[in-house]
C-alpha cells in the first residue's frame, strides 16, 4: 500500500471503497474513497482518518512515507464516522501530541466515542507552522454538519476540505484530469443534490468568505473522490451555481404503484408534459431509490408525486422519499399530485399538504382516480401534464 | 434588540430581520417568537440559542 504525492510535502494515504453500494441510504454505485492526508515536515500532520474496518489500511500507506509515530498532530476536519471512524485507534497507534478538531467536533467525537482523546479546539483564522508553511483553519460550520472545518497550506496553496466539493467515487485515479468528467460529474451533483443541497445559502455565503480570505486554491482536496488539481476553480464554480437552485424546464414524476393504475397516470402526465416542451423524468419507488430521486431534483423545476392509497394512508415508499425530500429543502419547485385510490382518496388529497410544507408551490388540486383510470381520467391526466407544462414554461422563461 | 445565537451551528437570530421563510416577521423580539419555532438552518430548537455577546 503506497502513498500518493500531492506536491512537495502532501501525501494522500486514504483507502478506496470500491465496494460500498449503500451509504446510509443513498445509493453510492460507484464506490467511494476516504480520503486522508499527510503533510511531511519536522513535525508531521495526519489530516483526518478514514473508516474504522479501513484502519490498517492507511497505516499502511502512511508507513510508506514515514514511520506513523513521527506524526505530530492529528487533525480531524469532521466528525462523521467515514472520517473518524480510525481516530480511537490512530490516536493509540500514533501516539501524537496534538489532536485538533473544532468546538463541535469536540462534542461530536467525545459523544461518538466516550473517550478521552485530550482533544484541542481550533477557530477560524488558528495556525500551525509547519516548517515554512502554515496550515490555517476554516470553519465552515453546516457544510454539512455543525463541525465541519476546512484547513488551508498557505505556501502550497493546498486546501483541505473535507467533504466539501467531495463526491462518493471510487477511482485509483486520484486526480481530476485522470478521471471521465461524464463519470464524476453525475456523482458530484449526487453529492451535493443528497448531503450539502439543504445548505445552500451557507455555500453561497462561505464561496465568498473563502474568497475574502485570499483563499486561492493551487489544489482542492476532499476526504471524498479525487483531488482537484488540473482546474479547482471547476467545483467551485459548480457549487456556487448549484447553490442558486435555478429551476429547469425539468419535471421530475415520482411514484409508486400496487395494481399499474398510478403508473398508468404517470405516464400519460409525463407524455404531455413532453409534448409541452418541458423535459420529463419518471422515477418509479420500485425501481429507484431516494437519493436518486434527490439526484433527479437538482436540476428541475417541477416535483410530480403519485401515491396510491393503502390502508387508508399513501403507500409508504412515497411517505419515505417525501420525508427525504423535505429534509433536503430543495427551493423554487413547483408541484402537483395524483394516484389511484379505491374508496377513500383523501390521503391523496394530503400530498399536497405534504408538498406545500416542504416549500412547494403547488399548482392545482389532487388528480385522483378511483380504481382504474378510465379514458376521461386519462385525459384529465394529460390536463394536468400539459398545465405543469406550461407552468413551468412560464416561470423558466 | 438583541440578536440571539444558535450554539449548534451558528445562525444568528437578528429581531431586526426575523424569519419571514418561517413566519417571523422582521421586528419580532425573541421572547414573541413562539415555542415550536426552530433554527432555520440546523433544525435545533430556542433552548439551544443563546443571546449574542
Amino acid at each position: 500500500m503506497q502513498a500518493v504525492q500531492l506536491s512537495e510535502k502532501a501525501y494522500w494515504v486514504g483507502v478506496i471503497d470500491w465496494n460500498i453500494r449503500d451509504f446510509h441510504g443513498y445509493s453510492t454505485k460507484r464506490g467511494t474513497t476516504y480520503n486522508a492526508y499527510l503533510i511531511l515536515g519536522e513535525k508531521p500532520v495526519l489530516i483526518d482518518t478514514v473508516k474504522k474496518e479501513f484502519f490498517g489500511e492507511m497505516m499502511e500507506r502512511i508507513k510508506s512515507v514515514i514511520d506513523p509515530q513521527k506524526i505530530h498532530t492529528i487533525i480531524s476536519l469532521h466528525s462523521e464516522m467515514d472520517h473518524s471512524g480510525a481516530l480511537v485507534q490512530a490516536v493509540e497507534a500514533i501516539q501524537p501530541e496534538e489532536v485538533y478538531v473544532s468546538l463541535m467536533g469536540m462534542k461530536h467525537i467525545t459523544a461518538q466515542f466516550h473517550k478521552d482523546l485530550k482533544l484541542k479546539t481550533v477557530k477560524t483564522g488558528d495556525k500551525i507552522s509547519i516548517d515554512q508553511d502554515t496550515l490555517c483553519f476554516v470553519e465552515a460550520r453546516m457544510l454539512h454538519w455543525p463541525d465541519s472545518m476546512l484547513a488551508y497550506l498557505e505556501k502550497e496553496q493546498l486546501l483541505f476540505t473535507n467533504d466539501v466539493f467531495g463526491m462518493h467515487y471510487a477511482t485509483a485515479q486520484l486526480f481530476d484530469d485522470e478521471n471521465d468528467e461524464h463519470l464524476w460529474l453525475r456523482e458530484a451533483e449526487k453529492y451535493y443534490a443528497n448531503i450539502v443541497l439543504p445548505y445552500s445559502d451557507i455555500v453561497t455565503r462561505f464561496l465568498g468568505q473563502i474568497k475574502q480570505m485570499g483563499i486561492q486554491p493551487r489544489m482542492i482536496a476532499p476526504d471524498h473522490g479525487f483531488i482537484w488539481r488540473k482546474e479547482p476553480s471547476r467545483i467551485i464554480e459548480l457549487y456556487g451555481r448549484w447553490a442558486t437552485q435555478k429551476p429547469t424546464k425539468k419535471a421530475v414524476i415520482v411514484y409508486d404503484t400496487m395494481w399499474g393504475s398510478t403508473e398508468k397516470m404517470a405516464t400519460h402526465i409525463a407524455d404531455a408534459i413532453r409534448e409541452e416542451g418541458c423535459e420529463v423524468k419518471v422515477l418509479s419507488m420500485h425501481a429507484c431509490d431516494r437519493s436518486e430521486v434527490a439526484t433527479e431534483l437538482l436540476h428541475a423545476g417541477a416535483l410530480i408525486v403519485g401515491a396510491p392509497v393503502l390502508n387508508n394512508q399513501i403507500f409508504p415508499s412515497m411517505a419515505d422519499v417525501l420525508c427525504y425530500l423535505k429534509g433536503l429543502r430543495r427551493k423554487n419547485l413547483i408541484g402537483a399530485v395524483f394516484g389511484s385510490y379505491g374508496w377513500n382518496g383523501a390521503p391523496i388529497d394530503g400530498l399536497n399538504k405534504q408538498l406545500e410544507e416542504m416549500g412547494v408551490s403547488v399548482i392545482a388540486p389532487a388528480l385522483k382516480t378511483s380504481f382504474v383510470p378510465d379514458e376521461a381520467a386519462y385525459q384529465s391526466c394529460r390536463d394536468l401534464g400539459r398545465l405543469i407544462g406550461k407552468t413551468l414554461t412560464e416561470k423558466v422563461q | 434588540m438583541i440578536k440571539y445565537v444558535c450554539e449548534i451551528c451558528g445562525y444568528v437570530y437578528d429581531p431586526a430581520i426575523g424569519d419571514p421563510a418561517n413566519g417571523i416577521a422582521a421586528g419580532t423580539k425573541w421572547e414573541d417568537i413562539k415555542e415550536d419555532w426552530v433554527c432555520p438552518v440546523c433544525g435545533v430548537g430556542k433552548d439551544q440559542f443563546k443571546p449574542e455577546n
